[in-house]
């Protein structure tokens, strides 16, 4: 699957990023590598940045300086050095190779759940209307939701909306799956049903970035956890060091001890 | 009160308000159907637009809908033929003045229907690839019809009851028609029940026909 000038191994590979809305800096030269099939998950406190961060990787948002690359291929730009614009069609041929689930589901209200599938597998990707909905059909019983392809996303819960929007993603083959605080928006009792597709989604070797604020499934579902504080990435490393209590990371253990304080 | 209620000479007559209720529709449908291009158009061009489009746009909108539409109708009629040379009919030249009229309403419904389409929903659309001509037909507008469809009833309703205003400059309409009768027998109390009559049955059918329109989207939210 190397397809690039750029023999680097990584899947995803985000340079020295920086990003200021007006005159508020709200990433600061972050760099950042994912290997094919890892799963990443992004911690911190609100504001520091974790989702503008995911957002500059499918290029929702542009950014100032520094350079993202999927596969090798520059995204948002022709190159790093010129940062000219690429091109609408452009922009969105390279958003297809990378899924994104959203913290409030944003399924499109006017089609059912194989609908909203579909959308993306038949004017994206091509494919007839009955191949793209046998695999919309797959996906579905993938997440649980077989009986429900023709059900409108109003007539279904949050948690089952949910599952439907990371269908909707997974459908498409992206080369990496974004995940923005997909259990947020839900009451407590449907988190887990959302949780246990991402967990079979990485165990079937999807490379992931996640923002979570889920710490128990953040320590048995990633390979690598990054704290980010201030628009900075303050650590990274395995799930034991990172959330490890005795961190000698200021920012970290204060993070940490709140959270705890107030989820426990 | 020495009136008394005579219809016969009204039924004698009736065919020149059928024929005005089925022109008044014409009118309505014609001048809408261009009217929504016109809006749809603007709209789209509206939201994606620079100052400079967003200000001429505005104009336009501001223009019509400060002016009576009599007033655009005889400019329409008489003025224009009198400065440039050009001849239309009656009933041409109010299909035309009711089009931009209409036109200049229906921006303003779709312009604040494509705004209100929430963020996500566009987000979610370039994160599955779709181009941004894609992601106008199969998000946007779908969203925007739904938004916007109790207004939109509305203004064809008000819009139907517009084209009464084409009498004024002789195109045979309904309320042509019903003027053409008063002139003639003098019932003007019969003429003008009967023909309210007719807006007022045609208007709440047009209505219940929207009413189920919107119900059957509606369902589908
Ligand atoms: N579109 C925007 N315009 C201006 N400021 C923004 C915008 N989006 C995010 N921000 C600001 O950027 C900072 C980081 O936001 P965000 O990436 O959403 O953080 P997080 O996801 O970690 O809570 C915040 O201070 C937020 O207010
Ligand atoms: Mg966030």
């Amino acid at each position: 699957m190397a397809t690039s000038s750029n023999n680097s191994p990584a899947l995803l590979a985000i340079a020295e990023v920086s990003k200021s809305f007006g005159p508020v800096a709200v990433l600061r030269s972050v760099s950042l590598q994912v290997a094919k099939g890892e799963v990443v998950t992004i911690i911190g406190p609100s504001g520091s940045g974790k989702t503008t961060l995911l957002r500059c990787v499918n290029f929702l948002e542009s950014y100032d300086s520094g350079s993202i690359r999927i596969d090798g291929k520059e995204v948002g730009y022709r190159d790093s050095e010129t940062r000219q614009r690429r091109s609408e069609r452009d922009l969105a041929a390279m958003r297809a190779e990378t899924g994104m689930v959203f913290q409030s589901f944003n399924l499109f209200p006017h089609l059912t759940a194989a609908g909203n599938i579909m959308l993306g597998l038949t004017k994206v990707r091509g494919k007839s209307n009955a191949e793209a909905r046998s695999i919309a059909e797959h996906w579905l019983g993938r997440v649980g939701l077989a009986h429900k392809a023709d059900s409108l996303p109003a007539e279904l819960s949050g948690g089952q909306q949910q599952r439907v929007g990371i269908a909707r993603a997974v459908a498409m083959e992206p080369k990496i799956l974004l995940l923005d605080e997909i259990t947020s928006a839900l009451d407590p009792e449907l988190v887990g049903e959302v949780l246990a597709v991402v967990k079979s989604l990485a165990e079937d070797g999807m490379t992931m970035v996640m923002v979570t604020h889920e710490m128990a499934f953040a320590r048995d579902a990633s390979s690598r956890i990054v704290f980010m504080a201030d628009g900075g990435i303050s650590a990274v490393g395995p799930p034991k060091e990172v959330l490890a209590a005795e961190t000698t990371n200021e920012r970290l253990r204060t993070f940490l001890a709140r959270f705890r304080a107030s989820h426990f | 009160m020495g009136y008394t209620l005579n219809f016969n000479l009204i039924w004698r007559h009736f065919d020149k308000l059928w024929g005005g209720l089925l022109l008044s529709l014409e009118l309505a449908v014609i001048s809408i159907a261009i009217g929504i291009v016109i809006g749809l158009v603007l709209a789209v061009w509206y939201v994606s637009a620079g100052r400079v489009v967003r200000t001429i746009i505005a104009g336009y909108v501001e223009f019509i809908r400060n002016v009576p539409l009599i007033l655009l109708v005889y400019l329409v009629f008489y003025g224009v033929p009198t400065v440039i040379d050009l001849a239309y009919s009656a009933p041409t030249s109010f299909v035309v003045t009711l089009s931009v009229y209409s036109g200049a309403y229906l921006v303003e419904v779709f312009r604040s229907g494509l705004e209100a389409v929430p963020r996500g929903q566009l987000d979610a659309g370039k994160a599955i690839g779709l181009t941004p001509w894609q992601r106008l037909i199969h998000v946007r507008l779908p969203t925007m019809l739904r938004i916007t469809l109790p207004a939109l009833s509305n203004t064809f309703i008000s819009l139907f009851k517009d084209t009464s205003i084409a009498s004024v400059i002789s195109v045979p309409e309904l309320t042509y028609g019903a003027q053409w009768i008063n002139f003639n027998t003098f019932r003007i109390v019969e003429v003008y029940l009967v023909t309210t009559a007719m807006y007022l049955v045609t208007g709440y059918a047009l209505l219940f026909a929207l009413r189920l329109v919107e119900r059957r989207f509606r369902a589908a939210r």
